[in-house]
């Protein structure tokens, strides 16, 4: 999977440089989360500009590293989904659980 | 009688990897559909999402991650109705317990059944059965 990561000090930029996010590259995302809040990142967002499909594995990624930020008091928040992955987030009632910005900008300065 | 616009059958080997593919394949085919009226773009998105769940469950708990095994995908178009077929070889997995703790769960973050509530959300029946030497989910949406 290709994931591009900058950290700026305040807050790690996680972009998500696939179309899909599926059951087939998902783990790999579910570990860096994991990696990046193991090591104390209390800010990330995650990028999915470039995300055209998710399925219920790639939902599920981003839910245990929202899970993993909420018991070390750490923040997630999400960036630039396209319609169809959001109509997916919002089928599974997502929408109401993460903190989603239209831009990345507007996520980073939501912390 | 029912008119068959469109049969596909397509085998892959039991591996994630060609998730991709059958996604590319679904989205074409709902381009092509005649006498639909409604937003193509979702409807493509929505196939996709099915069979890419679908093929997970047979790739991972039915065939139980066997590379060597295959998992073979029936896409049957009529006037009427979209059927969804994916046939695995395998030990099988109760489909039945994983709704109801899904139906039972009010917890968002709750994983477990996700994957079969999108299918359940999105299509009009989704049934799994025993056939000979496998089993077949098998998914159905009506076109109104």
């Amino acid at each position: 999977m290709n994931l591009k990561l900058e950290d700026n000090g305040q807050v790690v930029l996680l972009q998500v440089k696939e179309e899909r996010l599926d059951a087939h590259n998902s783990e790999q995302l579910k570990q860096e989360l994991g990696r990046l809040f193991e090591e104390g990142k209390t800010r990330v967002v995650v990028d999915l500009k470039e995300v055209r499909f998710i399925d219920s594995s790639g939902l599920g990624a981003l839910v245990s590293g929202f899970k993993n930020a909420s018991s070390r008091q750490a923040g997630l928040k999400l960036s630039s989904l396209q319609s169809q992955v959001k109509s997916m987030f919002e089928l599974t009632r997502l929408h109401r659980v993460f903190d989603i910005y239209t831009t990345v900008d507007e996520a980073l300065e939501a912390f | 009688m029912k008119n068959t616009q469109i049969e596909l059958q397509i085998k892959v080997p039991n591996q994630t990897r060609y998730l991709s593919l059958i996604g590319r394949i679904s989205e074409e085919l709902a381009a092509q559909l005649q006498n639909y009226n409604e937003d193509r773009e979702a409807l493509a998105n929505h196939i996709n999402v099915v069979l890419t769940e679908a093929l997970v469950n047979a790739i991972r708990h039915a065939n139980a991650d066997n590379p060597d095994e295959e998992v073979e995908i029936r896409i049957t178009v009529t006037d009427e109705e979209l059927v969804l077929q994916v046939f695995d070889h395998g030990r099988g997995f109760d489909l039945n317990s994983i709704s109801q703790t899904a139906k039972d769960s009010q917890d968002e973050l709750e994983d477990h059944g996700r994957g079969l509530y999108i299918m359940r959300s999105l299509m009009d029946s989704v049934d799994y059965y025993p056939i000979k030497g496998g089993n077949v989910l098998e998914m159905h949406k009506q076109f109104r």
